[in-house]
């Protein structure tokens, strides 16, 4: 996959979502300056997440970029992180997540996704036109992958 | 400026402990002295029926004598020894809420650097309950301690020399570093006459143990903060008793008291004298308690 | 029945909470008034107003900590927390400082005021002391108790009592430890921090994760093995001729099978840690502990636990309610 397109893409969604959950930016604070490394390791990939650059920026590298703090794990670990389906501390203290770098930032970064509630199936839907359909392979790949449906179910009341 | 001995932290045998107390009494140039047992009631019978002697030879000596409780009250028995500390004939130093209980309304007592005196508020409730004397609790910065000896109609008295009292705990370390159970602790911690050096797995010094009590693993000398104090208005330094040395470490702060020496000398003579392989300073400018300003 | 106390650390906790079947929340102000002031972590004034309306529609309560140690002349910040927690309809405030307490009694005489476990009330005259003087009603017992020692408790005192049953684990008599100030010069009782993540380094040093604070080396641990978090009381350190977990080993708490015991014992309400951990661990441990208190209500055995993956260095310990902790 080429990476320039894919960086664009993932920038326009992040943007959306930091719009659409003014809480994240809010909870974030000053860590919301900081460059975050999202680094799934069973991935020929990692993101740097910028949230507060240019509104949200997103830049995809072949390998880990200079950061202020990586937060590593398999895919499946931070796309359940993300997506409230496990425990960060969980996560962490069986070693599927580590953490390096400004553990305050990766820190407020995780309590800030955890509040927002985030739903990557409906923020994807909800992101329509070509930058669309240029991650459906990627969420394809992702649900394949991890095996988690990225769509949430109701909770249970 | 005054200089209190505070109360010992460590377990002695009697012999020391009278011995001890002796020389502060003839030797050491300090003001007050706290006697007691501050850390653990199981070490108390050993040397309990010395205190009043003590304390007669202290009074004798010119020096104000004052009987602290425990740092952590829980038994019952702690319960009743602490409610007859009241009945001593001593000012009673507080180091656990608990014995407000026991003191009467309008019976004087002093407060000891183990109760969380962090406020105005809180000092002016203990001032208008008796407290006649508050020495503060050693992470305060000097803003606070400023503000604290502003708003106090009692003096207060800070930190000056030891290791530090960080921690208390129901569970004893000394007994666990020895795999016994606390019940079964055969008295261990008198093994470490100031403390038991707990260092980090790359060989830094760190914390020290003392039964139920953590300690700092190097020794507080706040001497280079005089300036400060003084200015703040604090009323008197705290110097906490070790097995070695003592009375000449209150010689050498009368000394610096008196404008005899500067820190930088105190420091430098009492060197080999500190528990621990180094100095601390840091709670007072802020920083981390176990920072030192005198290091190059 | 018993009530069951549990965390939040931010609005989506406090729901998850609810919905899980807690009796109550308790949450802070996202400032150091708060003894779990973590980076991303608690409510704005409005977040809190909202939060109590959607707990009280659902019958549940809200408790609001305000209870490290007010700074010195800066008051005022602690008292604006207690007046607005009051504003917002929270059910009771959490204190530990005297000075905060008798501001609370003096200007909020009714908002109900409970005792923080930062002011270590370990035993009935300290307990009666805080009843008589500031109109406490609930006391949070330190951690440092056994259970035969909060039965005598009880039986000395006329205020309600809850203990800690799930979560981290303090060793130390809490809000009288400065071990995180001195390392760090950050602390529970001035900063509601302890081992604050801003001093958190993790290196891999010869294959092994180093977990660092304030520059001291607090873990090392194998690279696939269990990794606590490096709070200084439950790190692994040398003295003498002996290395090992010098205060207590990287666990924490797991009362569950205490219940009917601590039902007994005449505790009020049980209180579940862990306001800096995420809506699906408060979700998780909630729904299981409501099915345990259910239980012990009913006559039934407690249900097994479940939550041993969720736990620090995923081992759980019965802590000081078992008199061979100490």
């Amino acid at each position: 996959m080429p990476l320039e397109p894919m960086s664009i893409a993932l920038s326009r969604l992040v943007r959306r979502m930091i719009r659409a959950h003014p809480g994240l930016l809010e909870r974030l604070g000053e860590h919301g300056n900081r460059r975050f490394a999202i680094d799934p390791t069973d991935l020929p990939l990692c993101l740097l997440i910028q949230p507060r650059a240019a509104r949200g920026t997103v830049r995809v590298y072949r390998h880990p970029p200079a950061s202020d703090a990586r937060i590593a794990g398999p895919l499946a670990a931070l796309l359940g992180l993300v997506h409230g389906t496990w425990d960060g501390d969980a996560l962490f203290f069986s070693r599927d997540l580590v953490v390096e770098g400004d553990t305050s930032a990766a820190l407020a970064l995780r309590n800030a996704i955890d509040d927002a509630e985030l739903d990557l199936g409906l923020e994807i839907s909800a992101f329509a036109g070509p930058f669309a359909r240029m991650l459906q392979p990627i969420i394809r790949f992702a649900e394949r992958r991890t095996g988690l449906p990225l769509r949430r179910m109701e909770d249970p009341e | 400026m005054e200089l209190t001995v505070g109360p010992n932290q460590f377990f002695w045998d009697a012999a020391q402990w009278q011995d001890f107390y002796a020389r502060v009494a003839d030797e050491a140039p300090v003001d007050r002295v706290v006697l007691g047992e501050l850390i653990c009631s199981k070490r108390l019978p050993f040397y309990q029926t010395h205190i009043p002697e003590a304390a007669e030879r202290l009074v004798a000596a010119g020096k104000r004598v004052a009987i602290t409780t425990l740092a952590l009250v829980t038994l019952k028995r702690e319960r009743n020894l602490t409610a007859e500390l009241v009945d001593m004939g001593l000012e009673v130093e507080v180091n656990d809420l608990s014995a407000l209980a026991h003191l009467p309304q309008g019976a004087g007592f002093s407060v000891g650097p183990l109760v969380n005196v962090y406020n105005e508020g809180t000092l002016r409730w203990l001032v208008k309950r008796g407290a006649a004397r508050i020495c503060l609790p050693p992470e305060l910065p000097l803003a606070s301690i400023e503000t604290l000896a502003a708003a106090s109609a009692a003096p207060v008295e800070v930190w000056g020399w030891g290791r530090l009292p960080l921690a208390i705990s129901g569970r004893c370390y000394h007994a666990r570093l020895h795999d016994r159970a606390k019940d079964n602790c055969q008295f261990v911690c008198a093994e470490d006459p100031d403390g038991r050096a707990v260092d980090t797995l790359d060989g830094q010094e760190f914390l020290a143990v003392n039964g139920v009590q953590t300690l700092s693993g190097s020794c507080a000398n706040l001497s280079p903060q005089l300036p400060g104090f003084r200015r703040a208005g604090v009323a008197g330094l705290r110097l906490s008793p070790q097995s070695q040395g003592f009375v000449q470490v209150c010689g050498l702060f009368r000394d610096l008291i008196d404008g005899r020496i500067d820190a930088e000398a105190l420091s430098a003579t009492a060197r080999p004298l500190a528990p621990g392989a180094s100095y601390c300073d840091g709670f007072p400018t802020g920083k981390a308690g176990v920072a030192w300003s005198g290091a190059v | 029945m018993m009530e069951l106390i549990c965390p939040a650390g931010t609005p989506a906790a406090l729901h998850a909470a609810v919905k899980a079947g807690a009796h109550a929340v308790y949450c802070g102000f996202a400032d150091e008034t708060n003894a779990r002031n973590f980076p991303g972590l608690n409510f704005s004034r409005d977040e809190l107003s909202a939060s109590i309306a959607f707990a009280h529609a659902s019958g549940a309560k809200v408790l609001v900590a305000i209870n490290t140690f007010p700074r010195a002349g800066a008051e005022s910040l602690w008292h604006q927390a207690v007046a607005d927690a009051e504003t917002a309809g929270a059910d009771a405030v959490i204190l530990a400082d005297i000075g905060l307490l008798a501001h609370a009694a003096e200007h909020h005489p009714d908002l109900r005021r409970h005792l923080s476990v930062q002011a270590a009330a370990a035993n009935p005259d300290m307990i009666n002391f805080y009843a008589t003087a500031f109109g406490v009603r609930r006391v949070v017992l330190p951690r440092v108790l056994t259970i035969a020692e909060i039965a005598a408790i009880n039986r000395e005192i006329d205020v309600e009592t809850e203990v800690f049953v799930f979560g981290g684990l303090c060793v130390m008599a809490e809000g009288r430890c400065s071990l995180s100030s001195y390392i760090t010069g950050r602390s529970p009782n001035m900063n509601g921090v302890c081992s604050p993540p801003s001093h958190v380094d993790y290196a891999t040093e010869d294959g092994e994760l180093a977990a660092k604070l304030g520059g001291y080396t607090i873990h090392r641990n194998a690279k696939d093995a269990p990794a606590p978090y490096p709070t200084l009381c439950k790190g692994c350190f040398s003295s003498a001729d002996k290395t090992g977990y010098v205060f207590e080993d990287p666990t924490s708490l797991d009362a569950t099978e205490l219940l009917p015991a601590l039902a007994k014992a005449g505790v009020t309400a049980l209180k579940i840690e862990g306001r800096q951990r995420s809506r699906s661990y408060v979700a998780q441990v909630v729904r299981s502990f409501r099915a345990a208190v259910d239980a012990v209500e009913a006559g039934r055995p407690v249900p097994p636990g479940t939550l041993a993956r969720l736990t620090e260095g995923q081992s759980a310990t019965a802590g000081a309610y078992r008199k061979t902790w100490r």
